[in-house]
């Protein structure tokens, strides 16, 4: 281990805030991830309570069914890094006002359902805040097909993207596709707070 | 004659703008942006912009699922 490395990274990212839009597949996942790489601070958004069908690749347990996503995984984080501050809001993002929560985190990652929705919240993100990073994600669904996803870098959107994926409404969603976009994420957004690795 | 629309090889079409090449493609999803040869093209430009012979030409659209 790099120890002075590890101790810079450390600090920065203590000092650190990311917002998610939605805990389901990418955003429990990416949430987890950097819970555990040290991040200081997550904003967290989902209107949503847990189904027995979320355990196929979201991040919560057997017990946690019926429970608000937010409260679940503000507890399933406790148990892995408790010095992360998190601010939860169990509420359903509203068009025109999308952006609401998000003023003040460094970067903002999109992990939401729809594509509709998708595209609704990243363009509120870009327009409203106007110098504020944002990450998604698009083609999750499916199996295999790891090496077809790449990262587009367009301005101060980062999306992760595979073009030829199915729309989730005509395929399935299972935890390894899912969990790679959701930690490619993560990944982008340690690359945006940290600057590249050298 | 040809433009490649992503990594597609099409026909290209004189005076054909943006909004008319998405509609000949069937183009349905949400789009996030159009890029023509690493330009991004604003959405409000579409019925403006023709897209021009050699082009390459990046739709990026979001996909359901999360």
């Amino acid at each position: 281990m790099n120890k002075e490395k590890t101790n810079k990274i450390k600090k920065k990212l203590k000092e650190s805030s990311v917002g998610i839009a939605g805990l389901g597949g990418l955003g429990s996942n990416a949430a987890v991830a950097l819970a555990r790489a040290g991040i200081g601070r997550l904003v967290l958004i989902d209107y949503d309570i847990i189904e027995e069908s979320n355990l196929t690749r979201q991040y919560y347990f057997l017990d946690q069914i019926g429970k608000p996503k937010t409260d679940a995984l503000r507890d399933n984080i406790k148990k892995i890094n408790p010095s992360v501050i998190i601010d939860a809001y169990n509420e359903k993002l509203l068009k025109g006002s999308m952006e609401m929560r998000f003023k003040d985190v460094d970067v903002v990652i999109e992990a939401l359902d729809s594509a509709e929705t998708k595209v609704a919240f990243i363009e509120e993100i870009l327009t409203k805040l106007p110098d504020k990073p944002i990450i998604a994600a698009s083609g999750v669904s499916g199996y295999g097909h790891s090496d077809r996803i790449s990262t587009k870098n367009l301005g101060r959107l980062f999306l992760c993207y595979d073009e030829n994926a199915r729309s989730s409404d005509n395929d399935i969603l299972v935890a390894p596709r899912v969990a790679i976009m959701a930690n490619w994420e993560a990944n982008l957004a340690l690359e945006i707070l940290l600057g590249e690795d050298s | 004659m040809s433009i490649e629309v992503n990594s597609r090889k099409v026909e290209w079409i004189k005076n054909e703008t943006v909004k008319e090449l998405l509609k000949r493609m069937k183009y349905t999803f949400p789009l996030v942006v159009v890029k023509i040869n690493n330009e991004i093209i604003p959405r409000s430009n579409f019925s403006d912009v023709y897209v021009p012979n050699n082009s390459k030409v990046s739709v990026i659209h979001m996909i359901s699922g999360g």
